[in-house]
């Protein structure tokens, strides 16, 4: 059975029409030895044996159905109730790509606003938008913003290196090729009375992660008034799951709040697709870049919603729009929002007391192993630095042999952390799980 | 469409009115009509310069947001503050209470190259004329 629809004489006549005679004369610009290269592929196969053979390479992944997980990093194994499929699986939601128009997308758009909201109730801050890809992109996004709410004119960008190095790397590719720099990180032991100190009239926003990469709670008091002082806006990388236990970032002074939210509803995914949280405060909205959708009223004034403020973005402003994204991660927003209904208030606090809790235990308890040591006096949620007595990536070897996968090696961001991993834990991880963690480690550190 | 004759015109349906060595400036009724509803008007700070044809405000209509442009050059000395609170004073009287900027003028020679009141009516009838927008 053929899917494509021209016919030969179809073919025929578009060849004839450009003037070339087979097909094959289309790839003529094709070095000859590369143009039809022999690819040597088995005979194909029945779709029952391909799924069995599709089927038998997947069991070679290690997955988290049968392994313990104590790596986080920016990706987080956190507990999905089955209402979150349930809701994303329907098939007015599970398009391939996002009908926006409000004649026939009240579904979405509904959602899509139930989703800003809580992300405006979670971060503690006025607006929020449709999101964008993952954590990254949210966060280069809000660098991009700081720069264009100060009308171009401030230039520089300082983060923290306890920013997630991928997102610390994502917002340098944003960058490059134009007049922007992004510095603090240069040093990664800087602390952030020296980014305070960075601070000046060229200087658009500062970034923080918090709690940050390495697992702390930073202490922010009085650093907002230090940011505004000097003109510029103080954005803020949070973990969602953080906020149900932590303070909201718009409590301490955030203009403009990001965050991944994968950990909320949405599964590991092999990294991704995954959900850029954005948030703002609502002076900044018509700055702030992405989708953003209003509720209103009909002819007959009946609620209903809308995309809002949509001339901002590229389809009207061209070069001009607040951002280059057009589009949102609807999904993973839709099962974030469905996630945060059914855990409520009460329930996203337990989810994070219990990560909270257990994190404790699991620190405690490896940071009495003979030769491992906790690294830093700062206040953690659910992830901490451990020095280790053997190299990271030969305890996480032999983790894996044990199927417990290990903490995130930080030598591969951090030079002066070479000898640490960063360990995480959440409400999935069993006390079982722990203390075999804990036992394990023993055992390898030992011997 | 109504011009005011006190007023000078840019072919990008901006206007501009000297007094002295200040100017104030706005977009043209024409400009309004073709926008239709404005919701927004992002205005300069009092303090910055522009040199002639920098983009100087963005209008946002329901329809569309669009640059404006300085007619002449100069450091603006005054905002229209009124417009965030009431941005619609454009669409009801854009040479008067929907006023933009209020500048000082660089070079009162660059208002040579503007249009007069009849010039400028004679530029929207033949850009219509051929379809323009």
């Amino acid at each position: 059975m053929s899917y494509i629809p021209h016919t030969e004489a179809d073919r025929a006549a578009m060849l004839a029409e450009i003037g070339v005679e087979t097909i094959a004369d289309l790839f003529l610009d094709v070095p000859e030895a590369v143009r039809f290269p022999e690819l040597r592929l088995p005979e194909p196969l029945s779709e029952m044996e391909i799924l069995r053979e599709l089927r038998e390479m997947s069991e070679r992944n290690t997955d988290l159905d049968h392994y313990a997980c104590f790596l986080g990093a920016g990706a987080y194994n956190h507990f999905i109730p089955s209402t979150v499929s349930h809701v994303t699986g329907r098939a007015e939601f599970y398009t391939a790509y996002t009908p926006y128009q409000p004649e026939i997308s009240q579904g979405t758009l509904q959602s899509i606003y139930e989703y800003q909201t809580m992300v405006c109730q979670l971060t503690g801050m006025e607006v929020a938008n449709a999101s964008h890809y993952d954590g990254a992109t949210s966060l280069a996004e809000a660098a991009l913003m700081a720069v264009s709410i100060s009308r171009g004119r401030r230039k520089k960008i300082v983060i923290s290196p306890l920013v997630h190095p991928e997102y610390r790397q994502t917002l340098r590719t944003y960058i490059r090729g134009t007049e922007l720099m992004v510095t603090g990180d240069e040093d990664l032991t800087r602390e952030l009375d020296d980014l305070k100190a960075m601070l000046d009239e060229n200087t658009a926003c500062l970034i923080i992660q918090n709690p940050n990469f390495l697992g702390q709670l930073e202490d922010v008091n009085g650093l907002a008034d230090a940011v505004h002082e000097a003109g510029a806006l103080f954005v803020v990388a949070v973990d969602p799951i953080s906020l149900a236990l932590f303070k909201p970032p718009g409590e301490y002074g955030a203009d403009i709040v990001v965050g991944e939210g994968q950990s909320l509803g949405n599964q590991l995914n092999f990294g991704g697709p995954y959900l850029g949280i954005f948030a703002c405060r609502e002076k900044y909205v018509r700055r702030m870049p992405g989708r953003l959708v209003g509720a209103t009223v009909d002819t007959e004034g009946r609620r209903g919603f809308v995309l809002t403020l949509t001339p901002r973005e590229q389809h009207i402003r061209r070069e001009k729009a607040t951002s280059n994204i057009c589009t949102n991660e609807a999904l993973c927003a839709l099962a974030a929002g469905a996630y945060l209904v059914t855990m409520g208030k009460h329930g996203l606090r337990k989810v994070a007391e219990l990560c909270y809790h257990k994190a404790h235990y699991a620190a405690q308890h490896i940071a009495e192993i003979p030769g491992f040591e906790l690294v830093g006096d700062r206040p953690f949620f659910k992830e901490f630095v451990v020095r280790c007595p053997k190299a990271p990536a030969e305890i996480n070897r032999r983790l894996l042999e044990r199927k417990i996968i290990g903490g995130y090696e930080l030598g591969r961001a951090y030079s002066h952390l070479a000898d640490c991993m960063l360990f995480c834990v959440t409400e999935m991880n069993t006390k079982e799980e722990i203390d075999h963690l804990v036992g394990a480690l023993r055992e390898i550190g030992g011997g | 469409m109504k011009v005011d004759a006190s007023c000078r015109y840019t072919e990008t349906h901006e206007w501009v009115r000297v007094e002295g060595n200040e100017a104030t400036a706005g977009i043209t009724d024409h400009a309004q009509e073709q926008l239709s509803d404005i919701v927004y008007v992002e205005l300069p700070e009092v303090g910055e310069t522009f040199a002639k044809g920098d983009a100087f405000a963005v209008v946002e209509s329901v329809k569309a947001a669009s640059d404006c442009y300085m007619p002449i050059g100069g450091e603006i000395i005054e905002v229209n503050e009124e417009l965030g609170e009431s941005p619609e004073l454009v669409n009801k009287d854009p040479y008067g209470a929907g006023w933009f900027i209020r500048f000082k003028v660089s070079d009162a020679s660059e208002l040579e190259d503007l249009m007069d009141a009849a010039a400028y009516e004679e530029f929207v009838a033949k850009e219509e004329a051929e379809g323009g927008h």
